[in-house]
């Protein structure tokens, strides 16, 4: 039996949603576009700021940084915190409820004092402040996100289908990577895409954990503000969002072609 | 699980390499500092002549690098603190002395900026750029052209001022208000600091201390509280901006080179801090940055480089401010014990409903 | 499930993998290692530091001084803060609400359309938030300024006269808090109800029920998981967010965030910020424990 299409104030409503969503960035995309520094008032089209981003090697070595960042600590939390969620929803174990508590740790520590604490800690056991610990801190704050995501996926997992393949002659192994997992996997991909988006946008706790030559984005954007925000990063999140859409668009293509 | 456990050492390896593949060459300088704040130009220049490269970092405000730097972060060759700030690290034992044998180029300095009551004997620092906090104004659209502070809290500026987020500055003008000194830890002035604050807050729109100019630029906010530097690049977009001190007085502050304890690469840093202090050097941040410059020969040496600007320089109020303008402004002083005083007072100004 | 085990007649040896595949404490232990190991590492260690300096004093320059003492706390016991406290708790709530009432049924849409649209429309969520923060709000204050869009072209449509003042409101402050929550909500939301299986509503309509009784019967209780979730994600966070306040609410306001802030960073008062954290964080963990305790979360372990 087919799936009964959404109603059409269903479909209405989520379209307005979306528009609020990205309203903001269509702004800022054409304001890439203005001749204005200020982004106040359009004054005219010009290119000059892509032009100064590619000529800018502090926000191209930031931008390097960050993704850089973002990829490998999304990847370890990812698969850490997958771990965890199995863990937390379907087994008991001594120290259970401390577990779970550290997990939160994360998620309630305000980030000043995440930041603060973890240089201090660095600075104790003489780890040099760079990529390192940055993308260490990341992961720290990473791992809760994913495994509460999960977690919601794995509530209420009807655990037959991995009975049935055990009873088949699987043994764990091949049922969680045959079975399990696909099962969760939209669980496990939005709390990847969660992670990712965190440690992307991260300031606070980067900007405390980052040492010489380790500068992200958003720590050289937010130090700009002073400034005024040049067009130019207007320009930098224009392409950033350009670029992930072309992806999109190619691989929707490519599985079309596939079907 | 063996699949896992081999994914996580491969990135357990890749991040081990991605940390110990950081700058090892010794000819580097890292250059910590405000962003915006030294020419790209500036940094090139120096490579050039000397062959080190420079490592720019940013931090957003004096206090964040003052807990960075007290967490203990350490790797960095040059920051650039204000007055206050380098007040407090002097006391904590944070900066490197100076060896000026290494900066003749200190000569070039206005003695007006030698010898700091915050750095006394220029023993750990040298000024870098300065300036000072007053009033703007869009004379345009303000109902009058205000003279004093007092002015401000007139109804007929209600909700239309932008005001700078920070306690001090804020509380220090409603004490210049008043009369009293801007440093001032007498906890009776500081209640009547308070209370003529809370008669303010009707008339402020909003706290901003990342780009107060632009409340003024699209017509939000009518005055404001703020920096030159600020007041400059409203200006340079808008010829009706007024730039004041008020006649109860403004605040000035200076922004210096110093070293921390421990750096890295010490000689590079004194190196850095020399060429800066060249005329050819000055010129270049005056040009691409609004505040004022400390450096004379610098300034001279701008007459023949660039006309044209070195007479917008001296035209404007924010750049190059009167000496009655000086007269009436006063440094913010770190207040010791006293800062939890002030705290308390802006978290009630906030805090009130 | 076990296999009777016919017993071995050479010497037992500890074989990890065996252990493993018959123990589900093992088991469960060995998934929450990594986990546990690296927060102990990373979080339990930062987090007795903070401790231990909320219970010392600041010095007269801003460095810590070595004195066993309860200052911090007492200063903490104070209208002033337990107001601040009640805003921050209230902004906190609202962001949720709003996030909630909005995201459910965007999440909702997604879940049920066709399989190969769902990661797109999942991704087109988040995307926007792949440009940088800051200019995203940038965003949001030319467009509800004074002279921004929003007013340009309501005055343009004759649909008011005046520019309306939402910016530097506590009405600016909510759709920014929302718009930067939105995915944290929409996120766990989708993934509880992507799981409940279409069989499940055929069912509830073969016995009769309406849509709507079919929905507040069988999808609203099976997307609980979703949205503890999605609260714990959202009102954690929201509460002690200032900067989004600060940037469109005009910084008028103080919020527990600020104050811990300030405390790191203005007032230098660190024992005293640590202080503030640790009444903060306190009053989180209670919330998100007996929270997702009482709404279920883990329940199954009971069964």
């Amino acid at each position: 039996m087919s799936e009964k299409k959404p109603a059409l104030w269903l479909r209405i409503y989520t379209f307005l949603v979306y528009a609020y969503i990205y309203i903001p960035i269509l702004i800022l995309i054409i304001f890439s576009f203005n001749k204005q520094k200020l982004n106040i008032r359009w004054e005219g089209f010009t290119l000059q700021w892509y032009e100064k981003l590619f000529n800018d090697h502090q926000v191209l070595l930031a931008t390097k940084n960050t993704l850089l960042i973002a990829v490998i600590s999304t990847l370890v939390a990812t698969v850490i915190g997958t771990m965890a969620a199995l863990a937390l929803q379907r087994y008991h174990f001594p120290g259970y409820a401390a577990s779970e508590t550290l997990m939160y740790i994360p998620i309630v520590i305000p980030e000043v004092v995440m930041g603060i604490s973890l240089l201090a800690f660095f600075a104790l056991i003489k780890f040099k402040l760079g990529l390192a610990t940055i993308t260490l801190s990341h992961i720290a704050f990473n791992i809760p996100f994913v495994t509460l995501v999960v977690r919601a996926r794995l509530h209420g997992f009807d655990k037959s289908i991995e009975e049935a393949s055990m009873d088949l002659g699987a043994n764990e192994l091949i049922t969680f990577w045959r079975v399990t997992l696909p099962t969760i996997m939209p669980g496990v991909l939005s709390g990847a895409m969660l992670a990712l988006t965190l440690s992307l946008d991260d300031y606070v706790i980067t900007y405390f954990t980052a040492g010489p030559g380790s500068t992200t984005l958003p720590l050289r954007i937010f130090s700009m503000v002073r400034f005024t925000v040049t067009p130019e990063v207007n320009a930098l999140s224009a392409l950033w969002v350009a670029i992930v859409f072309v992806i999109l668009l190619i691989s929707e293509y490519a599985q079309r072609r596939r079907a | 699980m063996k699949k896992y456990r081999i994914a996580t050492l491969f990135i357990l390896v890749a991040l081990l390499l991605v940390a110990c593949g950081g700058q090892k060459a010794s000819n580097v300088l890292n250059l910590y500092a405000w962003s915006e704040y030294v020419p790209q130009g500036l940094l090139d220049d120096f490579t050039a002549q000397t062959g080190i490269k420079v490592n720019y970092d940013t931090y957003s405000s004096n206090e964040e690098l003052l807990a960075k730097l007290q967490a203990g972060a350490s790797g960095y060759d040059l920051i650039i603190p204000s007055d206050y700030t380098v007040a407090i690290m002097i006391k904590q034992g944070m900066l490197e002395e100076l060896d000026h044998s290494k900066i003749p180029n200190f000569v070039n300095i206005d003695n007006r900026f030698t010898n700091p009551d915050f750095d006394p004997g220029d023993k750990y620092t040298v000024p870098y750029q300065w300036g000072t906090t007053g009033l703007m104004y869009d004379k345009t659209k303000v109902p009058f052209e205000p003279t004093h502070w007092a002015d401000l809290w007139d109804p007929a500026f209600a909700n239309r001022l932008v005001a700078l987020d920070d306690g001090r500055e804020i509380i220090g003008v409603v004490l210049q208000t008043l009369g009293y000194d801007k440093n001032t830890v007498d906890q009776a002035q500081l209640e009547e600091a308070k209370q003529k604050l809370l008669e303010l807050k009707p008339n402020i729109r909003l706290f901003d201390s990342d780009s107060p100019h632009t409340a003024l630029l699209n017509g939000e906010a009518w005055a404001g509280i703020t920096w030159n530097g600020d007041a400059a690049l409203a200006f340079r977009e808008n010829p009706d901006i007024v730039y004041i001190c008020p006649q109860e007085g403004c605040g000035i502050w200076f922004d210096n080179l110093a070293i921390p304890k421990n750096a890295p690469h010490k000689d590079a840093a004194l190196a850095f801090i020399n060429y800066v202090l060249s005329p050819e050097a000055s010129v270049m941040i005056t040009e691409e940055f609004p505040y004022s410059s400390p450096n004379t020969a610098g300034l001279e040496y701008l007459k023949t480089y660039d006309a044209a600007l070195y007479q917008s320089y001296m035209d404007f109020s924010g750049t190059n401010p009167s000496d009655d303008f000086l007269a009436h402004a006063t440094p913010i002083r770190d207040v010791g014990d006293a800062t939890t005083l002030y705290d308390r007072i802006w978290t009630e100004i906030k805090g009130e409903e | 499930m076990k296999t009777a085990r016919v017993p071995d007649k050479t010497v037992r040896r500890f074989s990890l993998t065996k252990t493993l595949q018959e123990s589900p404490v093992a088991q469960g232990l060995f998934l929450m290692g990594p986990t546990n190991t690296y927060l102990i590492v990373f979080m339990v260690i930062p987090l007795i530091l903070v401790t231990v300096l909320s219970f010392l004093s600041r010095g007269t320059y801003g460095e810590v001084v070595y004195k066993f003492n309860l200052e911090n706390y007492i200063r903490l016991f104070d209208t002033l803060y337990a107001r601040i406290l009640g805003y921050s708790l209230l902004v906190g709530f609202l962001t949720t609400l709003f996030s909630l009432v909005i995201g459910y049924p965007m999440a909702y849409y997604i879940a049920r359309a066709p399989a190969r649209q769902r990661s797109l429309l999942l991704f087109l969520i988040l995307l926007p938030f792949w440009t940088n923060f800051i200019i995203r709000i940038y965003a949001w204050i030319m467009i509800l300024r004074s002279e921004g869009f929003l007013n340009s072209f309501l005055q343009w449509a004759g649909i008011i006269h005046e520019p309306l003042n939402i910016l530097y409101t506590p009405t600016a402050v909510l759709i920014g808090m929302v718009y930067e929550f939105l995915p944290f909500m929409v996120l766990p939301l989708y993934t509880s109800l992507e799981k409940i299986e279409n069989a499940q509503l055929e069912a509830a309509a073969d016995l009769g029920a309406p849509p709507w009784k079919a929905f507040l019967r069988v999808t609203l209780p099976l997307s609980v998981p979703g949205m503890i979730a999605g609260t714990i994600l959202v009102f954690i966070p929201a509460m002690g967010m200032f900067v989004v306040p600060d940037l469109m609410g005009g910084a008028k306001t103080m919020l527990i965030g600020n104050v811990i802030r300030n405390q790191f960073l203005t007032a230098r008062d660190w024992p005293f910020g640590a202080a503030a954290s640790m009444l903060l964080m306190l009053l989180t963990m209670v919330f998100t424990l007996y929270y997702t305790r009482k709404a279920g979360f883990g329940e199954e372990l009971l069964l």
